[in-house]
């Protein structure tokens, strides 16, 4: 089952490897995976996406935990929460596929952020499910790059991850 | 090396090298603390993970960047897989020189993170004293582990000064290890003991790493319960005693796997359900209910799932489930008495098997490997340290030299180093002078870190050397006999040294030994002379297989080979 895990890292060089390293050492998989630092700057705010059985999430919690620099972490599937991801795509726009393809754009709510001659280059934030889909629609068109971020996330209601 | 003082250091061990020169300028200037010149940096960190068995303080090595810090990586996985309290400073290149692929420049922050606790690259010489405390709190607390402290050279130059203010408490906001266990859970768990009809106690390094020893024997005598001890929990109850049916697990004694098999209840102290004694997990205590105490929560519920978790220190929750209890088992009704007999019953039936009995060579003379153990045992009156290394000889030692007391038993489980049992003695015999450390070890393993009988003569340290030497590579050879059809490939030696005088080359005593007879006569004059190292060649029979032995793949516990061509 796909799991959001988001961790509370202390800022410092290293961290993030500990955490990866641990990933690959455990033979524990990352879909995605984000990170930056918070409003307190000696904190970092990762967010991770994993394939994982509930035994499996339960050790990786545990082993994350572990790690000296790892102050708290969540398991946003565990409860309501909100989920987005980033992607820019960029796209052959040429001739009629000009209009297809900002059409597409708006069914979705994507946002042109640059445009040449030849090329449109789309904006568009939501699940991951949404991105997809949104890779699905387009498939007539000429993909010339894709980039996401990788998954944030965040807990519904009053619940919050701080120190 | 202020900070080493101020930690309590007695004993650093290490090698110098480039890096670390400034360092070990500062150690010629001072007088407290001792530093053990090694041959091999993997001596020096196996002689502090000795050190640090034996006495459960932290083991303290220095050595060099580059070649120095990667010689020492095998020794901090060894203490790393057995949780074994340790601080590795590491001498690095210069700042401006990392990442130039300079001379002597490994990553060793990255070389050995999958096998540290924790680990510090330190950036501002003033940083030094916070790092060196938080280094040896994380490495004794909670459970303990290996820590590196990578230190570039110009962070160690004498020009480098700064006020020193070491720090006397330290919080750190991520780490947190658990002081007491849940209260509720301990009751669960005490009432779930109580209503056992075939009860099973299973205690691990934990017990010993933990210092709850005391607290597990009296809780097991209280009981009256049966309990095996783990290969890294020997001695954490008494061997000798009555209620202890021996170590479990892959080379466990018969009585030992078939109670375990057959229990309702087990409780598992500091022990973490390793794959060498559980045989398959799928198989594991099929009719028990599991109640589980570590201080570690990741190791709850990771191969086993268990019934009661409890998380906290062995000792403090051994002590909170021995008060209550007392009263309770007072109460015990007369069928919960006699059931409890009627386990009893069941396992000296098992127990009547003698699985672990030796039969003397048809000839009178060859000598097997068990009754050298067992000569070994009585020679030291079972009360010498032993450490071992790793093959045969060891679950030899494990099986025919009870412990009975902790820390006495000095080996490397987890990882399963060879070339770990020497250097471990060395480390344990410097942390007491006086006391008979023996390295029970086979000709395989003693030559992965000979060159450290050097290292006891410029020390003079008087460790007993009992070298079991079958001229094969004793375990690879059991299993290519039982499972490739004896196709030894690659487990003979056939160009060994003559140990007796290879050691007198260094300056010790050796002595070798061929026949039964003389074996008791050889070793009373090897221990009795106390203040020299002597090594003893002990030729044994080669074709000796250790059983008991779990039957894999696919085997449960109560599946075992109890001699050749002799099944369950």
């Amino acid at each position: 089952m796909r799991r959001i895990i988001s961790v509370l890292l202390e800022n410092e060089a290293g961290a993030l490897s500990r955490v990866v390293g641990l990933f690959a050492q455990r033979n524990y998989n990352i879909e995605t995976l984000t990170v930056a630092p918070t409003e307190d700057e000696t904190l970092s705010r990762l967010t991770l996406t994993t394939s994982a059985s509930d035994t499996q999430v339960e050790q990786i919690t545990k082993q994350l935990n572990k790690l000296i620099e790892v102050v708290k972490l969540v398991d946003l599937t565990e409860g309501e929460h909100i989920e987005r991801e980033l992607m820019l795509i960029k796209v052959k726009a040429t001739g009629a596929q000009r209009a297809e393809v900002k059409r597409t754009s708006d069914i979705f709510r994507g946002q042109i952020v640059d445009v040449t001659h030849n090329a449109y280059t789309i904006q568009l934030v939501g699940t991951s499910d949404k991105l997809d889909a949104f890779l699905r629609a387009m498939s007539e068109s000429v993909v010339l790059e894709v980039v996401r971020s990788g998954v944030s996330g965040v807990a519904r209601g009053e619940k919050i991850l701080a120190v | 090396m202020r900070c080493l003082q101020e930690e309590g250091v007695d004993y650093v061990f290490g090698y110098p090298g480039g890096a670390v020169l400034h360092i070990y300028d500062a150690l010629f200037r001072q007088k407290r603390i001792q530093h053990i010149l090694v041959r091999h940096e993997q001596a020096a960190t196996h002689m502090a993970d000795g050190y640090a068995r034996g006495t459960g303080r932290p083991g303290v090595v220095l050595v060099t960047s580059g070649p120095g810090a990667t010689n020492a990586i095998t020794g901090i996985a060894t203490a790393f897989m057995d949780s074994i309290p340790m601080v590795v400073i590491s001498g690095q290149v210069q700042s401006h020189l990392i990442g130039t692929d300079s001379f002597q420049e490994t990553d060793m922050i990255g070389i050995s993170r999958p096998i540290v606790k924790h680990s510090f690259l330190v950036k501002n010489a003033s940083e030094i004293p916070l790092i060196v405390k938080k280094a040896f709190y994380l490495a004794t607390s909670g459970r303990p582990g290996p820590v590196v402290i990578d230190i570039p050279k110009d962070i160690t130059s004498p020009t480098e000064l700064f006020e020193y203010e070491y720090p006397e408490q330290l919080i750190m906001r991520s780490y947190s290890p658990a002081v007491k266990g849940h209260p509720g859970q301990i009751k669960k768990a005490l009432t779930m003991l109580l209503e056992a009809e075939r009860p099973m106690i299973y205690a691990g390094g934990g017990v010993i790493q933990g210092e709850g020893s005391s607290e597990l024997i009296a809780l097991t005598r209280l009981l009256g319960y049966p309990i095996v001890n783990t290969l890294m929990g020997l001695g954490a109850y008494p061997g000798t005693d009555p209620q202890f049916l021996g170590m479990l697990g892959m080379h466990g004694t018969y009585e030992a796997n078939m109670a375990m098999h057959n229990c309702d209840v087990l409780i598992a102290v500091g022990a973490r359900f390793d794959d060498r004694v559980t045989n398959t997990v799928a198989k594991f205590c099929p009719f028990a209910k599991i109640i589980h105490i570590d201080i570690d929560p990741a190791s709850i519920s990771k191969n086993v799932v268990v019934d009661v978790p409890i998380v906290g220190p062995v000792k403090n929750v051994l002590a909170e489930m021995l008060e209550t209890a007392q009263a309770r088992v007072a109460k015990r009704t007369k069928v919960q008495a006699s059931r409890l007999a009627e386990w009893w019953t069941q396992i000296e039936a098992w127990r009547k098997l003698d699985s672990l009995h030796v039969t003397p060579a048809a000839d009178g003379v060859t000598i097997k490997p068990q009754e050298a153990v067992k000569a070994v045992y009585k020679v030291s009156k079972g009360t010498a340290f032993v450490s071992s290394d790793v093959g045969q000889h060891q679950m030899f030692a494990a099986l025919y030299y009870p412990f009975d007391e902790p820390r006495k038993w000095i080996n490397s489980g987890g990882l399963g180093t060879m070339g770990f049992g020497l250097p471990a003695a060395m480390g344990v015999q410097m942390a007491f002078p006086d006391e008979t450390v023996v390295c029970i070890t086979g000709e395989g393993s003693i030559q992965m870190n000979i060159q450290e009988l050097s290292t006891c003569a410029q020390y003079g340290l008087p460790v007993k050397i009992i070298n079991l030497n079958n001229r094969s590579l004793g375990m690879v050879k059991q299993w290519q006999d039982m499972q490739y059809e004896g196709r030894y490939s690659h487990s003979y030696m056939d160009s060994l040294p003559d140990f007796k005088r290879l050691v007198e080359a260094y300056g010790h005593v050796g002595f070798q030994v061929k026949t039964l007879a003389e074996l008791d006569d050889v070793l009373e004059a090897a221990f009795a002379l106390k203040d020299k190292l002597v090594f003893v060649d002990i030729l044994v029979d080669p074709d000796e297989h250790v059983y008991p032995m779990h039957v894999a793949p696919n085997g449960a516990m109560d599946d075992m080979w109890l001699k050749k061509g002799v099944r369950t």
